[in-house]
């Protein structure tokens, strides 16, 4: 999975052939060590080395794709991925044509590289045996090299490959109570593993308390920012795509149609400079810097795939099909996060969300629960652990007339996801406090 | 050339145990969406997962790389893991005493999909989708055909061999639906393809598919004009289409015993139900009957063995509204009988493919037909509600207090079936509800239903799973709508 065998191949298919106007080339490969915990000790250990080639070929209007498995010994691979080429193109004649289909223009290649320092298994298991000795620690790490690349016939060639690793953990009280910590980066340090430990452990104890059970009702709240990164994240699920706010399904929809917009000090941005996803997506083409979604409140700019731009008479901006951000920020305000608990004086304090969906798309209403080390606070002061609690409530008014600060300085949460493959998306966020929040259950 | 079976036995190593699952997949989407074809996605996969269990630790390793170097990489990895575990393992893998079986399953399939060119396909989606276009308030249409082969073979020591094969079939039609400043939705059997069963053409004849789309469009455009669902206190009769998903999130994952013994804590949760509540447990009234079905034909989740090397067999799991076991597997049940002496469960551990370890899923889990029919159930509600197809679903972490939203709704009035509601939603606590089911629709009203879309396990693997069930009414469930 290292530069040279992704231009071995790209080299071999990415070649201009009869009756085909374009071949491309579209790799996904990974090296990772998943080992999960429970009861601080080994569930599963896990290593997995997966490289997969999706190639396509296209001819006017007409393409084909096939996403093949990769064996990693370059004769096997070239020798598989041009007898699919040879498969797809055999078939570009059956295929009808695509009136939306459309290429990059321009080529433009681009290229980045971070290299890291990450724990060998044992090294890992290590730490969490000796930092977790008798705790409840029940987590999963991740960790590994990740690469994805383009190529195609004109000669463009995206490079993106991190060394980068993810352990998120809960240390359990008991029952469902626990505290959730993150560590996720390029350089594992054992030292900052053992902190963060060591400071879920004191957080644990405040779980000690006996917990209050909430009535349904309307609450003052406050978000820590992994709570706001959940809320956000379901946010990008149909929220931002083109597609959506033409159909009329964009869960943004009252906003586009000037009925609701959020909060003044609101701005969303679909982040690629600064965040950790690939700057090119599956069809070639390259992500601008940033793409602004909600600015002082008002929707902006929506994410354009390709086939949306051509349907829909507008410019792509680099999005994939889905339409969904993959570096979504949020800017912060100005409420000092040591101040937090102070300006939230009586409520609720959130720290994790679970479960979240839509419970009515056309008004951006969302539900979920609250989980983990959520308090009720008094004065200012955590009081006591609150029993899991379901909400609904409106996005657009809890970001909206609902909200009463963010804080400062907005944190990168990475996505922890490694459905098919380890994911590259994140969601940067600041804490937020907001008034009236609705507990239903 | 060695085969690939003989090149495992000769790289296994010197081992307590060992397994090799050898995954091939080949699959084909096509999708036609307001009359347009887009480019057909096809996908073909193949890797292979190694176990080891060395010195009471398990260690797993995945590879693409099928060569005789590649294989021996790929167990000296996996022994690698299995041997910095030692010691620090939550188990002793040694006494799950895993199978080493012999056998296999093959999905039916009477008309095989590759019986259809490419071409033949587009045709039929051009004309399903073309059958959607019920005129302007239509702003949104696409019809879908997913088909996947799917091939595993696995490999145990002393001559242990399961071969499986399937055949997935995943129709869709989806129709949006614009007027009066509201935008509706309306799909087949769900946006998330809850219609996927087994076998090849024929599903689609079952789906109704090459008919169907007028129907979803036209629902759409009623629902657009619909009011919402009211809020209250009501009776529901919830359609096979929603019944799934109902059965997917209150009984199947609180019954996962991997949840049971906490491994899912840190991402998809735990579970009220703990192990001292099996064989008493009352989960729900005496006419809730659920089935472990991994033998009913045709049904998403049907196999003969599980990624364990166990055989699956038909079991009750709530029977006469009484907890019996849970879903858990050959590791799962020997964890849990450390905790609980004698807990039984059902060889239900699977992964998505070869790049992920197995772990408890559900199969087909099903609720058994009763003795209602869809009449005497509409007729026996005075003021209720009628629901079909998921559109929205979230439950806690311990899987107790859950809201679920459907597609479509048809008020109930003095016993016969009224006006249609959109947004019609319901929230509850999963023991409540089961235990406030009233009446068990019969064969008649039966479908077999299933999602491709089970997210669940670190790290995250999506699988199918298979639910069927009849029409089912509940009583005072928490009913509301939408916002406007």
């Amino acid at each position: 999975m290292m530069r040279a065998e992704f231009d071995h191949l790209a080299d071999a298919v990415c070649q201009p052939v009869g009756g085909v106007d374009r071949v491309t080339l579209y790799y996904s490969a990974e090296s990772s060590d998943f080992i999960r915990f429970n009861k601080a000790a080994v569930r599963q250990a896990t290593h997995v080395s997966q490289q997969y080639g999706t190639v396509s070929v296209v001819a006017g209007a007409r393409q084909a794709s096939s996403r093949v498995a990769l064996t990693g010994d370059r004769a096997t691979d070239v020798e598989g991925l041009l007898a699919e080429r040879a498969l797809l193109i055999g078939e570009l004649p059956l295929v009808p044509d695509d009136a939306f289909l459309l290429l990059p223009a321009e080529v433009l290649s681009t290229e980045r590289e971070t290299a890291g320092q990450l724990p060998s298994a044992a090294e890992l298991i290590h730490a969490v045996v000796s930092h977790a000795a008798g705790t409840d620690l029940v987590g999963f790490y991740a960790g590994g090299p990740v690469a994805r690349g383009f190529a195609d016939s004109r000669g463009q060639r995206n490079w993106h490959r991190v060394e980068s690793f993810h352990f998120e953990w809960c240390l359990y009280r008991s029952g469902d109570q626990a505290v959730k910590s993150a560590y996720a980066g390029n350089h594992w340090d054992e030292a900052t593993f053992a902190a963060k430990v060591a400071a879920a452990r004191e957080q644990v104890e405040l779980l000690a308390h006996r917990r209050r059970a909430l009535p349904p009702g309307e609450y003052r709240v406050y978000f820590s920012p992994v709570a706001v990164a959940d809320l956000l994240s379901t946010l990008s699920w149909g929220g931002f795509g083109h597609k959506d706010v033409q159909t009329g399904i964009s869960t943004l929809i009252q906003a586009h149609r000037g009925e609701a917009a959020f909060h003044p000090s609101i701005f969303l941005v679909e982040d690629t400079a600064n965040g950790i996803a690939p700057r090119f997506q599956a069809d070639g083409f390259v992500k601008p810097d940033a793409v602004p979604l909600v600015a002082a409140g008002r929707v902006a700019d929506t994410l354009v795939s390709p086939r949306s731009a051509k349907e829909y008479g507008c410019k792509a901006n680099g999005s994939h099909a889905g339409e969904s951000p993959e570096a979504l920020s949020m800017a912060g305000g100005s409420l000092h996060p040591a101040d937090a608990l102070a300006a939230l004086d009586t409520g609720v304090y959130i720290s994790d969300l679970h479960y979240l969906n839509y419970s009515d798309r056309q008004a951006c209403r969302m539900t979920g629960m609250t989980r983990f080390a959520c308090f009720w606070v008094e004065d200012g002061k955590l009081v006591a652990p609150i029993s899991a609690m379901r909400f609904d409530d409106s996005l657009l008014r809890m970001f909206g007339s609902g909200l009463l600060g963010l804080t400062q300085v907005p944190e990168l949460v990475p996505d922890s996801a490694t459905y098919e493959e380890r994911h590259l998306r994140s969601v940067t966020a600041p804490g937020a406090l907001v008034e009236g929040f609705r507990f239903t259950l | 050339m060695h085969s690939f079976e003989e090149l495992v036995r000769k790289a296994a190593p010197a081992a307590d145990y060992w397994s090799a699952r050898w995954v091939s997949e080949t699959s084909e989407q096509l999708v036609v969406r307001r009359d347009v074809a887009q480019a057909p996605q096809r996908q073909r996969d193949a890797g292979v997962m190694l176990s080891v269990v060395h010195d009471g630790a398990l260690g797993y390793s995945a590879t693409s790389d099928l060569s005789e170097s590649g294989l021996r990489r790929a167990f000296s990895n996996a022994m690698e893991l299995a041997r910095v575990s030692a010691g620090r393992s939550v188990f002793d893998y040694r006494e799950a005493d895993l199978p080493r079986a012999s056998g296999g399953y093959r999905s039916p399939n009477d008309k095989p999909a590759a019986e259809l060119s490419l071409a033949q396909k587009f045709d039929l989606l051009h004309e399903v989708c073309d059958s959607a276009n019920l005129g302007d308030a239509i702003v949104d249409r696409a019809a879908s055909l997913w088909t996947t082969h799917t091939e595993q073979l696995y490999l145990t020591p002393d001559g242990g061999r399961i071969e499986q094969a399937w055949d997935f079939v995943v129709p869709g039609i989806t129709a949006v639906a614009s007027a009066g400043g509201d935008t509706q939705v309306r799909s087949a059997a769900g946006q998330y393809n809850g219609f996927c069963q087994q076998g090849g053409l024929e599903v689609l004849e079952r789906a109704g598919f090459a008919q169907d789309g007028s129907r979803v469009a036209r629902e759409a455009l009623e629902l657009v004009h619909a009011p919402n669902c009211p809020q209250g206190e009501m009776d529901v009769i919830l359609m096979p289409d929603q019944m799934m998903l109902q059965i997917h999130e209150s009984i199947g994952h609180p019954l996962e015993l991997d949840r049971i013994l906490g491994d899912e804590r840190n991402f998809a949760g735990t579970s009220f139900v703990t192990l001292d509540m099996f064989g008493h447990y009352r989960y729900g009234s005496d006419l809730l009957n659920v089935s472990y079905a991994p033998d009913m034909p045709a049904q998403f989740a049907s196999f003969s063995f599980d990624d364990e090397g166990a055989a699956a067999s038909r079991e009750w799991i709530i029977r006469h509204g009484i907890l019996q076991r849970p879903l858990g597997g050959t590791v799962s049940q020997a964890r849990a009988r450390h905790l609980r002496p004698g807990i039984e469960g059902v060889a239900t551990t699977r992964a998505c493919s070869w790049n992920r370890p197995p772990i408890d899923r559900m199969g087909n889990l099903n609720v058994e037909p009763g003795d209602s029919t869809l009449q005497d159930m509409i007729s026996s509600i005075d003021h209720g509600v009628l629901m079909r197809t998921n559109s929205s679903w979230s439950i806690d972490d311990s899987r107790n207090k859950f809201q679920f939203g459907c597609e479509y709704g048809r008020m109930i009035r003095g016993g016969k079936l009224a006006e249609v509601v959109k947004r019609p939603n319901y929230r509850g606590i999963s023991s409540a509800f089961w235990r406030s089911l009233a009446m068990v629709g019969d064969a008649g009203t039966f479908e077999v239903m299933g999602t491709p879309y089970c997210g669940k396990g670190e790290p995250n693997q999506v699988i199918r799973v298979g639910h069927a069930a009849p029409a089912c009414k509940f009583t005072n469930a928490s009913v509301f709508g939408g916002a406007r």
